[in-house]
């Protein structure tokens, strides 16, 4: 039970060796897609049970989302690399990166029968953006003209829930999207949006056939699909199979007879079991297993950069950190972390010590943004700078740090050990706050000023696309206070400097702007950037051409295994 | 007798509301807020998150969500999952794998616990009967975890002998290795409550009767002896059969069954309140006609208890 959001990841190895690694990957995968050396035998994948049904929009969690992936054909599809392709889509084109005209090609089929067609697209994306359906993925319309008009205006109670709506849905379809002809519609952005067809491979952007509206409830369960795979059964907390899907003839044709996917709730289990045999593909390493894993899978130890980014957060709401005296206690905080030695001896080299506030396997991440020497570990420059804000605005004797975190994970030892190093290096009190579960946390820290929170926490963050935009527009932006900016950070600057980004006429402009922006965060520091996370996982002898993508998820069309 | 069956049916009633309104009360007090965690750090968009509280009446106040779970068991429709797998459907899946393997734990424990228990009982302070309570000791101190992850990895990885996980529809094979693992702390409980039980009786009057009489030995071990010997342990297998179904979370997770175990505990993760009381509330029934069926087997074991 995973949502995407919430980092259970763990460990990986150096960057370089991983580069190299996806590079030839990315070869392999070209020549097998124009070959028919397809193997017949039956890939068999570790997998938890999906959150929901098996619908693009309603998915928010890493289960359910490998799944959706094979089932579903979007516009365009990520390689290994995180690079775009289209896959239905003819074109995606714009003058001014706010209205887009999208094409698609001919000749796609759902699994009964019917074509896909633009409309397929429209209709789905205006069911998941109205707000009455529900749908996890609603949040990923926000961009589109429209999106206000289909979600009414909410009420909340005393605690931050929401109880009831004030002002109901004023329209039911997103005025932003037009049908054209069968093959063609357009769509209108309330703003700029650079980076827009490369959202487009999320599984919220996935079309629906005309079957769904039938019977919304019961679909998600035997779904009618247009991807490499169609679902051939699911039986629930225990095994969904998938069987190739004859009449797909996209860039992602399957390689393998078919693909199952078993449920386990123990890592450790799911580990035995590639070790005997009966697993071929292991999405996660459990942590008894970190320092053994390479040794034990040979070949079959995959070990690579993810996606996903974990921070401190300084919440604004606390008067110790604001002004001139707070920014020199944020620095202050950043320095007195030893990211090397926490990433080496708690996570056995299976984190990065991160350099700035997005992934390395982003791309445009460069890790050079002027600003981030406050990642370097400098424990006299910090104590100095600790020193500095408590002259010009002293503490109390009894000042006590806190940073809060969930403990149902492994948080506790890292916690402990940042901890530890600002009561030897900067001379305070440190404690940490632990919570029983993720969404306590949540909780506490969706009330902002009002709630416990009353010190540092613990925030984790993977992209759903691989753009730098997706680390800090949801986190950091103005826009996203009622998102995930759970920090309450607030900068005109920053707003802007995302603004101008949005607007680029090209991707290498865009990345260009958005890094300009991270030195924006690095000036203020709302955020200590801690560690990238990695991706450990494994497969067995019986696999081949098994590749993990630039968001943890195996490319499991290009696994071959004979029978 | 059947008065007194019926009578203790009866007691089922205020037994269940009291248990599935305390266990509905101790859910709904969990810290924390089940439905943003649906939405992990990206959170869900106010409109879709109130759709979501209305369709699981999570709007409503304790009582009203305690009557619509009432309303849900008497019509047999408890509503669905967060999943939208309707609460029906997960217990009758996950009940019949659990049931069957506590039901191959209780038989592998009661036959090898009260076996060994009666052998070191009858030859008490030899050798064997040291080394069997030095080994039972050991093995009620060991964590099953560490049982069930030490036999794992040696007689499924290594070894081959046994399946390594049992998989979707378990067989008797696949089962019998979970079923030692969760069966081998109540083995060494049987085994030194049979052989304690032994001891004592071996000395009572009435064996001694029973044996200047001329009485075969062995007719006096399975008449008198062992019969006498086994009230207590039938009191804690009884018991033992509510433990094994709610508590072989460790187990069904180490060799990935399907089961209540692992079903309640994701449940309760979740904050699927109904899904959470559902469950529990068959293992009180359980547990009450487990209590049941060893009172009845008392009344068998002792002539001299009568229930009128």
């Amino acid at each position: 039970m995973t949502p995407r959001k919430r980092l259970v990841g763990l460990g990986a190895f150096a960057l370089a060796s991983s580069l190299v690694l996806t590079a030839c990957g990315g070869g392999n995968s070209g020549d097998e897609a124009t070959g028919d050396g397809a193997s017949t035998g039956i890939v068999t994948i570790s997998n938890g049970e999906p959150q929901n049904p098996l619908v693009g929009s309603m998915t928010n969690e890493t289960e359910g989302g490998l799944v959706v992936q094979q089932l579903y054909s979007g516009l365009v599809y990520y390689d290994a690399e995180g690079v775009v392709h289209n896959e239905i889509a003819e074109s995606i084109e714009s003058d001014d990166n706010q209205t887009w005209n999208i094409t698609i090609q001919d000749g796609w089929e759902w699994s009964d029968g019917t074509p896909v067609t633009a409309a397929n697209f429209v209709d789905a994306w205006n069911w998941a953006a109205y707000g009455p359906n529900g749908a996890k993925g609603a949040g990923f319309f926000d961009p589109i003209e429209g999106f206000a008009e289909t979600q009414g205006v909410p009420e909340f109670d005393e605690e931050g829930n929401v109880s009831g709506m004030a002002e109901e849905p004023t329209a039911e379809t997103l005025s932003g999207l037009e049908v054209v002809s069968d093959t063609e519609f357009t769509v209108t952005l309330g703003q700029p949006e650079s980076d827009f067809p490369i959202r487009l491979g999320y599984s919220a952007y996935f079309p629906l056939p005309d079957a769904y509206y039938d019977d919304t409830a019961a679909f998600g369960e035997k779904p009618v699909t247009n991807g490499p795979y169609v679902l051939e059964s699911w039986e629930h907390e225990s095994e969904i199979k998938l069987v190739p899907n004859e009449a797909y003839n996209g860039p992602r044709k399957a390689q393998n007879g078919g693909l199952d996917f078993i449920v386990y709730t123990d890592e450790n289990t799911s580990y035995a079991d590639l070790q005997g045999g009966n697993l071929d593909i292991l999405e996660n390493v459990p942590t008894s297993a970190m320092s053994t894993f390479e040794e034990d899978l040979g070949d079959g130890a995959i070990s690579e950069p993810s996606a996903s980014f974990a921070a401190l957060t300084v919440p604004e709401w606390l008067p110790e950190f604001q002004g001139d005296a707070g920014l020199k206690r944020r620095q202050a905080l950043s320095m007195a972390i030893n990211r090397e030695q926490i990433t080496e001896t708690i996570f056995a080299g299976t984190r990065i010590p991160a350099t700035d506030f997005t992934s390395p396997v982003i791309n445009g991440w460069t890790g050079e943004i002027p600003g981030n020497e406050v990642t370097t570990y400098n424990a006299e420059e910090a104590k100095k700078l600790w020193d500095e804000a408590n002259e010009e605005d002293p503490l109390p004797d009894d000042y006590v740090l806190t940073i809060s975190t969930n403990t149902d994970s492994d948080h506790q030892a890292w916690v402990e050990a940042v901890c530890n190093g600002y009561i030897n290096d900067l001379d305070i009190n440190c404690e940490m706050t632990g919570y029983p579960t993720f969404d306590e946390v949540l909780n506490e820290r969706d009330k902002g000023p009002d709630g416990k929170v009353d010190g540092l926490f613990r925030a984790g963050w993977s992209a759903d696309y691989p753009s730098l935009q997706n680390y800090l527009g949801p986190l950091y932006s103005k826009a996203a206070l009622a998102g995930s900016n759970d920090g309450r950070y607030e900068s005109d600057e920053f707003d802007a400097a995302l603004k101008t980004a949005a607007a680029a006429t090209s991707l290498d402009e865009a990345n260009e702007l958005y890094n300009k922006a991270q030195e924006i965060l690095f000036k203020d520091l709302p955020g200590i950037p801690l560690w990238y996370y990695s991706t450990t996982a494994g497969h067995s002898e019986n696999v081949d051409n098994v590749e993990f993508g630039w968001d943890s998820m195996p490319l499991l069309y290009e696994v071959t295994k004979s029978e | 007798m059947l008065w007194y069956i019926g009578r203790r049916l009866l007691q089922v009633i205020p037994v269940f509301l009291g248990a599935t309104l305390l266990l509905y009360g101790l859910v709904f007090l969990r810290p924390g807020d089940p439905v943003a965690a649906l939405g992990g750090e990206r959170g869900l968009s106010p409109a879709a998150e109130l759709a979501i509280r209305e369709a699981y009446h999570l709007d409503q106040p304790f009582l009203m969500q305690y009557l619509y779970f009432l309303k849900g068991v008497f019509t047999f429709d408890m509503g669905v999952t967060f999943t939208g797998r309707p609460v029906v459907e997960v217990i009758a899946q996950a009940f019949p794998v659990t049931f069957q393997l506590a039901l191959m734990a209780i038989v592998i424990e009661t036959v090898f616990g009260i076996g060994f228990g009666l052998w070191a009982g009858v030859r008490k302070g030899k050798l064997f009967d040291s080394t069997v309570l030095l080994w039972s000791l050991v093995l009620i101190s060991v964590p099953t975890f560490v049982i069930g992850f030490v036999m794992q990895a040696v007689v499924g990885v290594q070894l081959g002998w046994l399946p390594i996980t049992a998989g979707r529809d378990p067989d008797f094979i696949s089962l019998l290795m979970p079923a030692i693992v969760l069966a081998t702390t109540s083995f060494a409980y049987i085994l030194r409550l049979t052989r304690t039980s032994v001891v004592e009786n071996i000395t009572a009057d009435f064996v001694r009767t029973a044996r200047a009489k001329g009485l075969p030995r062995d007719k006096v071990m399975s008449r008198h002896v062992l019969r006498n010997s086994l009230i207590p342990v039938v009191t804690f297998i009884g018991i033992d059969l509510g433990n094994l179904m709610a508590g072989s979370i460790v187990t069904e997770g180490i060799f990935n069954i399907n089961g209540v175990g692992g079903t309640l505990y994701q449940a309760i993760i979740r904050g699927e309140n109904v899904t959470v009381v559902s469950l529990a509330t068959v293992l009180v029934i359980v547990y009450i006609f487990a209590n049941l069926l060893v009172d009845v087997f008392y009344a068998v074991l002792d002539p001299r208890i009568r229930y009128a």
